[in-house]
């Protein structure tokens, strides 16, 4: 597969984005490359707009459904929601959607901040494999991958983002339902 | 070397001892700690990782700070948690520390989080255990207590992040201290150059300088120049004989006052495990002073104990 410079796929989320922000609508990166993404979504929309947007960072680790199978990840990051949820329009941003399950556990987390008024999902990628009734509102682009690869996106000292694809070996996991770590 | 704490995988399995544990799992726990802070903070303090899960606090010796904060810890993890007091329970009806457990066992616990009052208790439950179960010590005789030294060096590393810049100073009953013990070994696993414990020669443990500390019989030598002053109490309910003149005594020469916490670096920090004798090993001024982060100790103690029993608690169903 030809892959699409992630920059490219920015601009695309960027337009879909900047339509819905309003008074009240607060952003919150998914790590670890969701928080690149906002990051940069962030600087062109106050550049834009003249104003600061409200916004925070997640990992929802403690939320997670395979717990119980892999334990608690390693390296977790703390969570930072330095604003009231109560009443927000949240735009979640994530880098790589795929089976549905981070976004709920972030989801779940969001919900133990307050109630938001409306959450929104904003995904660079959307590889397919969704195992909930969960998709993303806005999207860079449709880029459908066989279960044992992932999309791994990365961010250069100058702020460049890159795109590949690492293959695992199929035989060890056929099923997606687990995911793996780079995309679910 | 077979480590009791730690699966085939070398992941934790019980927390017995700080003692032979790798710097890589302290750090792990401490890391996760970080995450479980701001869960204080948020509109719901809870999280559900340990939802379904049974906690049973077993303690074989009174504590009431240490019960309660694991207690605070298993419901913030959104576990069950059940309480049992055994010296007031079935033992003084004869019964033995593993029927006990075992009763327990057949009651689905999950985790158990042990105190007693003979050392190695822990390790013997430990022992006897099916593979899914944890077992977290929470203070066995004079040997350990794993989560007050990780809480401990937690607010060492939040205070003064440059651990391997610290000289740090444990001052009090370190003879009969299972805290003092505990904190040594996870300084000295941190990578801490500097740990100088205070005492009177009657409440030093006589193979102390092995533990790689030096000793110090004067409060106005060893408080000079420190980071952190780590003091201990006085457990006056563990001494036989006379090793103390009188408590009045003991705070003239090895209370902490604001005189000798003045001999520190100026931004040194203050702790105290708790309970605190007030005038007997602190001085009021001190321990309610701008150095104390006594209280913080305790708010940082509940997201180490979270960290701990998320760790045990997960990826078990494999």
């Amino acid at each position: 597969m030809r892959l699409p410079d992630p920059e490219q796929l920015l601009d695309r989320l960027y337009a879909q984005l900047k339509p819905q922000i309003e008074d009240s609508t607060a952003l919150v990166g998914i790590y670890t490359g969701g928080v690149w993404l906002m990051e940069k979504l962030l600087q062109r929309l106050q550049a834009e707009l003249g104003h600061d947007i409200v916004h925070g960072k997640m990992d929802a680790a403690m939320y997670r459904d395979d717990y119980a199978k892999r334990g608690l990840k390693t390296a977790a990051q703390p969570a930072h929601i330095p604003f009231d949820v109560n009443g927000k329009h949240i735009i979640l941003i994530d880098d790589i959607f795929y089976t549905g399950r981070t976004t709920r556990a972030v989801m779940n987390e969001l919900f133990d901040y307050g109630r938001p008024a409306s959450v929104k999902l904003a995904a660079l990628i959307n590889r397919g494999g969704a195992e909930l009734p969960i998709r993303p509102d806005m999207v860079g682009a449709e880029l459908p991958l066989q279960a044992h690869q992932a999309f791994e996106l990365t961010i250069n000292t100058l702020g460049r983002l890159s795109l590949s694809i690492s293959e695992s070996d199929p035989s060890v996991n056929p099923s997606s339902n687990s995911g793996d770590d780079a995309n679910v | 070397m077979y480590n009791p704490q730690l699966n085939a995988q070398g992941q934790l399995q019980h927390l017995l001892s700080i003692e032979g544990l790798p710097k890589r799992i302290l750090t792990d726990i401490l890391d996760t700690a970080e995450n479980f802070v701001g869960v204080a903070e948020r509109e719901v303090k809870k999280v559900p990782l340990l939802r379904g899960k049974t906690v049973c606090n077993i303690f074989f010796e009174n504590s009431t700070r240490t019960r309660t904060t694991f207690e605070i810890a298993a419901k913030r993890l959104s576990a069950d948690v059940l309480n049992l007091n055994v010296s007031t329970s079935s033992q003084s009806k004869g019964e033995t520390i593993l029927d006990t457990v075992n009763n327990l066992i057949a009651m689905h616990a999950d985790m158990f989080v042990v105190r007693h009052q003979q050392s190695g208790a822990a390790h013997f439950i430990a022992q006897h255990v099916p593979p899914h179960i944890s077992v977290i010590n929470a203070g066995d005789g004079r040997h350990a207590h794993p989560t007050q030294g990780l809480l401990d060096v937690f607010t060492i590393r939040k205070y003064k992040p440059e651990m391997h810049n610290l000289r740090v100073a444990i001052v009090g009953d370190v003879l009969h201290s299972r805290v003092a013990r505990s904190e040594i070994h996870a300084l000295t696993t941190l990578g801490v150059p500097e740990i100088r414990v205070i005492a009177p020669r009657t409440l030093l443990p006589s193979d102390v300088e092995k533990l790689g500390v030096q000793v110090f019989h004067n409060m106005e030598q060893g408080l000079k120049d420190v980071d952190v002053v780590m003091m201990l109490r006085l457990q006056n309910e563990r001494m036989s004989g006379a090793l103390l003149p009188s408590s009045q005594e003991f705070f003239q020469t090895f209370g902490l006052t604001p005189e000798r916490l003045a001999l520190a670096r100026p931004d040194a920090i203050v702790m105290h495990p708790g309970p605190m004798n007030r005038g007997v090993e602190i001085d009021s001024a001190v321990a309610d002073g701008k150095q104390s982060v006594i209280l913080p100790q305790v708010t940082y103690g509940i997201a180490v104990r979270m960290a701990v029993m998320a760790i045990l608690g997960g990826g078990n169903a494999a």
